[in-house]
């Protein structure tokens, strides 16, 4: 994948995550000022599309662009550089995406 | 030494060679700010030693200098300047002929948009202000750095180019257009006046447009 495509990338995820995160934080602070219980909580998600859908972008887009920004970090102040580097992120952004997936289905999944 | 009316930084070097120090190692041609030769760190920061006043940098009387960063030393205030003309070549900052010197000339407006954004950007003098100013240069050994990238938006805006395609690849390749952070040290510190930053996200801009097949011509 060409430099231009990976600053693309990051950049579009970017534009998907803001918002994303915002509500995210948002939805933490009036969950724990409302005293909403795990079960409320789960009661809520299971087996909503809106959430699956909500979460699952958040998932997708944190495992495009956490390992573009830190690959460039790396780069820039390591002198690791080539297909190693690339195959470590590429490993990273499987991770991130099968741990997030994973926590997806366990907050919007049916038991 | 003796403080004179004007007296430039490259005055002081020039001062201290001849008479305290005549092994002292620094490099200049011109002196009037053309040639781009006599920049060093002065009180830490990138400047043009014959354009720039003692009395506008001294800090109670005292002047600390050195040579430029992120360029190899090769004595005293002289760096090695190859590392940063072997990043212009990278960056394809050269110009590809379309015409031989048999055919005439070609005609360019002045006022088309992309001849004034070659314009803003062709009066780089190679002092390598930018790339001793820039810290991304100073991180990444591998990026191109302003001066370089600059000369390549130049030469993209230049219609009269024949490989404009290759300056875009060339300089959105690793290392290229897309590391730049957009700290602006660079428009910070260029004694011309040039916005080399621009000029990068210029070249940024038109590597997506080209991704999206909307780029040059």
């Amino acid at each position: 994948m060409t430099p231009v495509w990976l600053f693309l990338a990051q950049r579009l995820t970017a534009l998907i995550l803001a918002p994303l995160v915002i509500a995210h934080l948002a939805m933490i602070l009036i969950v724990a000022d409302g005293g909403l219980t795990a079960a409320e909580i789960l009661a809520r998600t299971r087996g909503s599309v809106g959430w699956g859908l909500f979460y699952g972008t958040f998932v997708l887009a944190a495992a495009i662009h956490g390992p573009i920004g830190l690959r460039n970090v790396i780069q820039e102040h390591t002198p690791w550089r080539g297909r190693s580097l690339d195959a470590a992120m590429l490993l990273l952004g499987g991770l991130l995406a099968t741990l997030g997936g994973r926590a997806v289905v366990a907050v919007v999944g049916e038991p | 030494m003796p403080q004179r009316a004007n007296q430039t930084v490259l005055d002081v070097v020039t001062w201290i060679q001849r008479h305290a120090e005549p092994a002292l190692a620094y490099r200049f041609a011109c002196r009037v700010g053309v040639c781009g030769s006599c920049a060093m760190t002065v009180n830490g920061r990138p400047r043009w030693t014959c354009r720039t006043h003692v009395s506008r940098v001294a800090r109670e009387r005292r002047l600390r200098i050195e040579p430029l960063r992120n360029l190899p030393r090769l004595k005293d205030l002289a760096v090695d300047m190859t590392p940063f003309f072997e990043k212009w070549q990278r960056a394809q900052g050269r110009f590809t002929p379309t015409r031989t010197r048999a055919e005439p000339m070609a005609a360019v407006r002045p006022d088309s948009a992309p001849r004034r954004a070659a314009d803003a950007g062709i009066e780089c003098i190679n002092c390598g202000v930018c790339h001793a100013a820039c810290d991304v240069v100073g991180w990444d050994p591998d990026y191109l750095g302003p001066a370089a990238l600059n000369r390549a938006w130049t030469l993209v805006n230049d219609v009269r180019d024949g490989d404009r395609h290759g300056v875009l690849k060339a300089a959105s390749a690793g290392g290229g257009c897309h590391s730049c952070h957009t700290h602006g040290s660079c428009v910070e510190h260029c004694p011309v006046g040039i916005n080399p930053t621009a000029g990068i996200a210029g070249l940024k801009r038109q590597s997506l447009l080209d991704l999206v097949g909307g780029g040059l011509p």
